[in-house]
């Protein structure tokens, strides 16, 4: 079973507690009225799909109902941090040793 | 003062229904052992509302206190005074728990005391109900419903998670070393009552009025 550290409840929680909710860090078009079909389109249903690092967004669902998002490895599941929505990712590229510092791990921000 | 709505959502002379209403607990009261581990209390149709806003920002905390005297607490965390409590539901949410028939003039309150924030109380009486668990073994009882830690080292009384229990998700709140409190939503309440009766029968269950 897997553990994930809930940023706004503090403490890591069972997986079953929580959804994953897609990609994270998707901005919104300021002026949706000036965007092309093309670029409306690429917001509303295009995402990345990678293999290895992703940044995605999570909800704790049977916790603190709250969004936040982790920096989670596609082929491994090891989730490296979870954030707060607003924060930056202090992960974005693949660690080349197993001793990256991870809050997933049992570290407490 | 808002514009809000506010009205008595009770009135005094109405029937109110608690949602284990239909299970009739009141006629269990005393049918079960003497010996039981769990005893279990229906703490029926008080008055529950929800508290947002910016915990933060000092004159929220303080408009808080002002109108109810307890301190917002922070993550994870539950006040007790008397009879009302004032619990942390996320990081801009918290439930507030006053005794029945004293949420209308709680709601006023605090929107008088908040009033020109940026805030929101709403009335979820109607919507969930508290059950009171006492007794030795209601934490293994707990250790069966939930794969949340409740070892007192990770439970401290005055704790308050929300997490999943049985098939579905509650909160679990600690008042005292063996006392705790499950907070069910409406129609999740008699789905809860028949599991815990099967969950506490090794341990005998006790129904207290």
């Amino acid at each position: 079973m897997l553990n994930i550290f809930c940023p706004h409840c503090g403490e890591l929680r069972s997986e079953e507690e929580f959804h994953s909710a897609g990609q994270a860090h998707i901005p919104r078009p300021l002026d949706p009225n000036a965007c092309t079909d093309a670029e409306w389109g690429e917001y509303l249903f295009f995402r990345d799909n990678p293999r290895g690092i992703h940044h995605e967004l999570w909800i704790h669902a049977a916790g603190c109902r709250q969004y936040f998002n982790a920096t989670r490895d596609t082929i491994s599941y090891e989730i490296f941090e979870t954030y707060k929505i607003g924060e930056k990712p202090s992960v974005t590229a693949k660690p080349n040793s197993a001793k990256q510092p991870s809050r997933a791990a049992g570290e407490k921000a | 003062m808002s514009t809000v709505n506010v009205y008595k959502q009770r009135p005094d002379a109405a029937h109110a229904e608690s949602p284990l209403f239909h299970a009739g607990l009141h006629e269990l009261v005393g049918k079960g052992k003497s010996t039981a581990g769990v005893s279990l209390r229906e703490r029926k149709l008080l008055g529950h509302l929800t508290l947002r806003g910016d915990g933060h920002d000092a004159a929220f905390a303080g408009a808080v206190h002002k109108a109810t005297g307890l301190e917002l607490p922070g993550a994870l965390g539950l006040v007790v005074k008397g009879e009302t409590s004032l619990q942390w539901l996320g990081p801009d949410e918290w439930l507030l728990i006053v005794p029945s028939g004293e949420e209308f003039a709680a709601e006023k309150s605090l929107r008088e005391a908040l009033a020109g924030q940026h805030h929101q109380v709403v009335n979820v009486s109607g919507g969930q109900t508290i059950l009171e668990l006492t007794g030795p073994k209601v934490r293994e009882l707990l250790m069966k419903s939930s794969t949340y830690d409740v070892h007192p080292r990770n439970f401290p009384v005055g704790k308050a998670v929300g997490t999943t229990f049985a098939k579905t998700q509650l909160v679990i709140r600690r008042t005292d070393e063996e006392t705790w409190e499950l907070l069910v939503r409406r129609s999740f309440s008699d789905y809860i009552w028949l599991w815990l009766q099967d969950a506490s029968a090794e341990y005998g269950l006790a129904i207290k009025a």
